[in-house]
Order: structure tokens, then sequence, then C-alpha cells
């Protein structure tokens, strides 16, 4: 009798603790079936019963937000970006933190450093002078390097323009990683290839890379999720007048809006289903290399 | 590695220099010097006018709201999201007691961890755009349609000066939470179990050993995560753009705005000296909390 009142309190804890749990995950996931739910509904059933099932599945909405709310080319424009942007930030990122890591040379560490210290400057400090570098503007006593991108091309509005701006952005916690990362890789492999006779390019595609394979696969992942996710660079670089070129990111703010002056609110909410469903694919899938690259700045 | 050792190596590294200097740290210095200009963006040179964007912006009413919104984010998004997230990183972790020698979370605690992580996938902007729905005003959104089908008035959580803001940090927190109980239960993980059950034998309830234990022995990564989402409290603006009234300039009257956002406002009106001064506190404010939290959490770090 006495154990069974002792045990009482921490039962009660115990559920509490369960049922916080399942209130968060609940919180989580309510939401997200919500507006999966609401993208099949017509205007009617989404204002009357919010939280009731759809009558029957209008993929008709779905067709709307697609081809008339663009989100299909939305969805194309981010996908060749963050595409290329990713593949030479990992380019770029993985030969500069090589370089820096295995090669003693004048100026390695104060470049490490020149890199790295770019992780701690928030991207607000650079953003507007960005947009005039981009478009060739150039104003005393900065001239200098305004010619070098050309001020006739105008990379403002461009995906080239919006790919070389994330490469650069990456850069500095690309670099960071992978620095750490080829440190601790072993040198007698290197020394064998080299007697071997290969030399320092055949040495890092043939066998430095492939070593750094699965410090490249969470940078990488991280790149991805991250340049796919922003919303802020495309602002100031793919301004407003380029809505043919915006990312996804910004598509489906600028339907928000929209949606509002035409109250196609199931075009909304099927825009917004087409937006998140392939990330919760994605992640479903991968859930462990997707956790792993996120957290592989902060997991030391 | 002796010959053609420096031709290798500075082809390596002429494009990412070169990317970085003219994209990240040319535009940075830009910006420093408009700061202290006049200048509309158009043909016309800037004009040097000293520290008048500063003194400008010390007057200006909006930049003091942006910056008690930045200080009740810096009090909030760390304190609610560390608190939510040490709590359910200990239920996953260490909640189930031990088997074999080894701690275990509470009944479920795969799936949660799963769960809890998946809004970091989703694009911030989207989660905003999507919380825009959820919060709307009529009975379309989730949290009104609900209310008023149970007969009790609807909110107006983003209308209302004083809920605004922290309707939206609610959506920070929503998407931030995951993380943070990923990262803690790493940091959990290599706490090495012997510990709890010598604590255990000692008579420790499981709150106890949150506190004597779990806590003292994360602390290191607790002053990672407080300073990351410090950050974040300085980098708010995806959030505010599509969620704040006034058509995201930090509505309603400014209620809700931040420094980010009044940037990009000064940006879209061709106020680039205004846009560029903010540029600049927000880079020395970003700085100083850097310094000041890796400076003040800097206590005895227990060894095990």
């Amino acid at each position: 009798m006495t154990t069974k009142t002792q045990r009482n309190p921490l039962r009660f804890l115990s559920g509490l603790s369960h049922a916080a749990l399942a209130i968060w995950a609940l919180v989580i996931i309510g939401p997200l079936i919500w507006v999966f739910l609401s993208s099949f509904k017509d205007t009617t059933e989404i204002f009357s019963s919010a939280w009731t099932l759809p009558a029957e599945l209008r993929w008709d909405n779905w067709a709307r937000a697609w081809s008339q709310a663009h989100i299909g080319q939305f969805m194309f424009n981010s996908t060749i970006v963050v595409a290329f942007s990713t593949f030479f930030t990992m380019l770029l990122g993985s030969m500069a933190a090589y370089v820096l890591a295995r090669y003693k040379f004048i100026g390695s560490r104060f470049l490490y450093f020149f890199f790295v210290t770019g992780l701690a400057f928030p991207i607000f400090l650079s953003l507007v002078p960005l947009f005039f570098v981009l478009s060739g503007k150039t104003f005393p006593p900065f001239e200098v390097l305004g010619d070098l991108l050309g001020s006739k091309s105008g990379l403002v509005g461009t995906h080239t323009g919006l790919i070389m701006t994330y490469v650069a952005y990456s850069l500095p916690f690309t670099i960071f990683f992978l620095v750490a990362f080829f440190r601790t890789l072993p040198h007698s492999v290197a020394e064998a290839a080299m007697i071997d006779g290969a030399g320092h390019y055949k040495l890092f595609f043939k066998v430095m890379l492939p070593m750094a394979k699965p410090g490249l696969i969470s940078v990488g992942i991280f790149n991805v999720i991250g340049q796919w996710a922003q919303y802020m660079i495309p602002l100031y670089v793919v301004p407003g007048g380029n809505e043919d070129k915006f990312m996804l990111t910004q598509g489906i703010a600028s339907i928000s809006v929209a949606a509002g002056f035409k109250s196609d609110w199931p075009a909304l909410f099927a825009a917004i289903t087409i937006a998140i469903l392939p990330m919760i694919i994605l992640y479903t899938l991968l859930q462990r290399q997707i956790q792993n690259g996120l957290t592989a700045g902060a997991v030391k | 590695m002796r010959h053609g050792k420096l031709p290798f190596v500075a082809s390596f590294l002429a494009l990412p220099i070169a990317l970085y200097v003219i994209l990240v740290i040319y535009p940075m210095l830009q910006t420093f010097y408009l700061s202290l200009t006049f200048w509309r963006g158009f043909d016309v040179d800037p004009v040097w006018v000293g520290f008048d964007n500063f003194t400008k912006l010390f007057d200006d009413e909006r930049f003091w709201k942006a910056l008690g919104n930045h200080a009740k984010l810096l009090v909030a998004l760390p304190l609610i999201t560390i608190a939510i997230a040490l709590f359910f990183a200990f239920l996953l972790n260490v909640g189930g007691g031990s088997k074999g020698g080894v701690r275990t979370g509470v009944w479920g605690s795969k799936f949660y961890r799963v769960v809890f992580f998946l809004p970091q996938v989703l694009a911030v902007v989207i989660v905003g755009v999507l919380f825009q729905t959820v919060y709307r005003s009529d009975d379309s959104g989730l949290i009104n349609g609900i209310l008023t089908k149970i007969g009790l008035d609807p909110v107006y959580l983003l209308v209302n000066p004083s809920t605004a803001l922290w309707a939206i940090l609610f959506v920070a927190i929503w998407q931030a939470v995951g993380f943070y109980v990923v990262l803690f239960s790493a940091g959990m993980a290599s706490i090495p179990a012997e510990i709890y059950e010598a604590a255990e034998l000692d008579g420790a309830s499981r709150v106890t050993l949150f506190f004597r234990v779990t806590l003292p022995l994360l602390w290191d990564t607790i002053q990672v995560a407080w300073v990351y989402l410090g950050i974040a409290a300085f980098d708010f603006f995806a959030l505010i753009n599509v969620l704040s009234q006034d058509n995201g300039y930090g509505g309603p009257d400014g209620a809700t705005t931040v420094l980010g956002v009044e940037l990009y406002n000064s940006f879209t009106k061709s106020n680039i000296g205004r846009a560029s001064a903010i540029g600049v506190v927000l880079f020395f404010l970003t700085l100083t909390f850097a310094f000041l939290t890796l400076r003040a959490s800097r206590r005895e770090t227990v060894e095990y």
C-alpha cells in the first residue's frame, strides 16, 4: 500500500511527460496535415469547415498552383540554381579547404582565418552593396572591382548572379568544416600515391576527394538545404520585376500576397503543399544523413 | 610533394578567393563607406554626410521599436527554445531508465525525434506562409476555424499589436526546437550511464537527475545553443517579412519590426545610406552579443 502511494506521483509525472511529447508532435504535424487536406478543398469548404475532410480530391487546385501560380516554374528555377550552386560550392570549397589543410605556404594560416571570419559577419552587412556589385554599378572610391564583373552584363536578376552569390556565401562554412575534415585524413595514403607518381591534381581528385566522402556528404546536405531555403539573398539579387526568375521561396511568399487579392485560397494551400512535400519525402528517406548534415557545424 | 607546389596551390585558391573577395568582403567594406553617405543608388555619386545616417537613425522611433523587439527576441527565443528542447531531449534520452547499462528514452523516442526535427528541413519563409494561413483572422484560419466552431470568439494574433510579435516568435520556436533536441541528445549520449546509475542508487529522482547531472554536464552544448539562438534573434527577417501586417513591414505600426526588415525597406525605397547604417549597427550588435556571451558563460567545465 505504501509503495503504491509513493509511486503515484511518479506515474503522474511520467504521464505528464508523455502528454507533453504527444502534444508537441501534434503541434508539429497538425498544421502540415491541415494544409495538405485544405489543398483539396474548395473555397466554401475552407471557410465553413477549417478542420474537416474535403468532400473530394480536387487536384485542379494543384494544377492551378502549378501552372497559373507558376509553382512549377519556381520549383524548376530553385532546382537549377541549387544544383549548380551546391556543385560549385562543394568543388571550390573542397579545393580551397584541401590546400589550406594539407599544404604549408606563406599566408596559408592567414587565408584560413580570412575565410573563417566570414562566418562571424552577419549577411546584412553586405546585402545592399552586393546588389550594386552584381549590377555593375560603381561609385568612388570603389571603382576598382566594378568592371571586373562587367558593368554591361549586369548579374542582378539572373540565375548566374544568384549561383555565384550562393557559392561565395557558402564558402566560409564549407571551408571551415572541410579543413577540419581533411586534416584528419591519414598522410600515409597520400605519400604512397605520390611515390606511385601521382601529381598534385591526381592526388586530390583520385585519392583525397574519395576519402573525404563522408565529410563532403554532410556539408553537401547542409548546403543544399540551406541554399534551397534561402529567401533574403534572392530578394536582393533577383528583386521584383524578375518574377520569371524567382526562387520557390520568393514565389510562395508572393503567391501568399496575391492569393489575398484573387482570393484563391485553395491554390495557395496547394502551392504550400507542393513546396513542402518534396522536402518531407526527402527527409523521411534520408533522415539520419539530414540530421547529421544540418547539425554538422554544431556537434563537434 | 615539392615540384609544382605553388602553381597548384594558386590554381586551387584563385577562384574561391576571387568570389569571396568580390561578393562578400568587398561589399562589406562598401557598406561601412555607404553608411556615411547620402545615396539614392542612381547615377549621381554618393555624397559624404558623416554620421548623419546614424544620428537620424537614433532619432527614429521605428529604429528603437526594432531594437526593443530584438531585445525581446534575444531573451525569449533562446530561453523558451532551450527550455523545451532540454526537457524533450532529457525525456527522449534518459527518461526511460537504464537497460543493460545504457540509458534509454521513453517509449516512442525514435518517432518523436524524427517528427520534432522535421520543420528544420523546411524553408523558413514557407513555414511563415504556412502559419499565415494558420493564424488567419477569419474562419478559414486553423485556429479561428476551431475557436468559432466550439463557440469561442476569434483571436487576431497577428493584427493585435500586443500579441503579433509573440505569435511570430512561436513560429520560430516551432521550427527550432527539433534542431536543439538533436543537438542536446548528442551531448547527453556522451554522458556515461554510470553517473546516472550512481545517482539513482543514492535515491535521486528524475527531476534531480536532470538538474544535478544532465544540466551541468551539458553546459558547453547549451552555451553553443545560446549563441546560435541569440544570433538568430538578430537575423530575424523572413518570418516578419511574410507574417507581419503592413505588407510585411513589421506591422501593426512597427510592433513587430526588426532591423533586417527596416534595412530591406530602406533598400527598396532606395535610401541606401539608411540601409547601410542599419547593416553596420547589426554588425556591431551581433559581434558584441557573441563576444559577451562567450565571455559571460565561460565557467568551470566539468570533466568526466
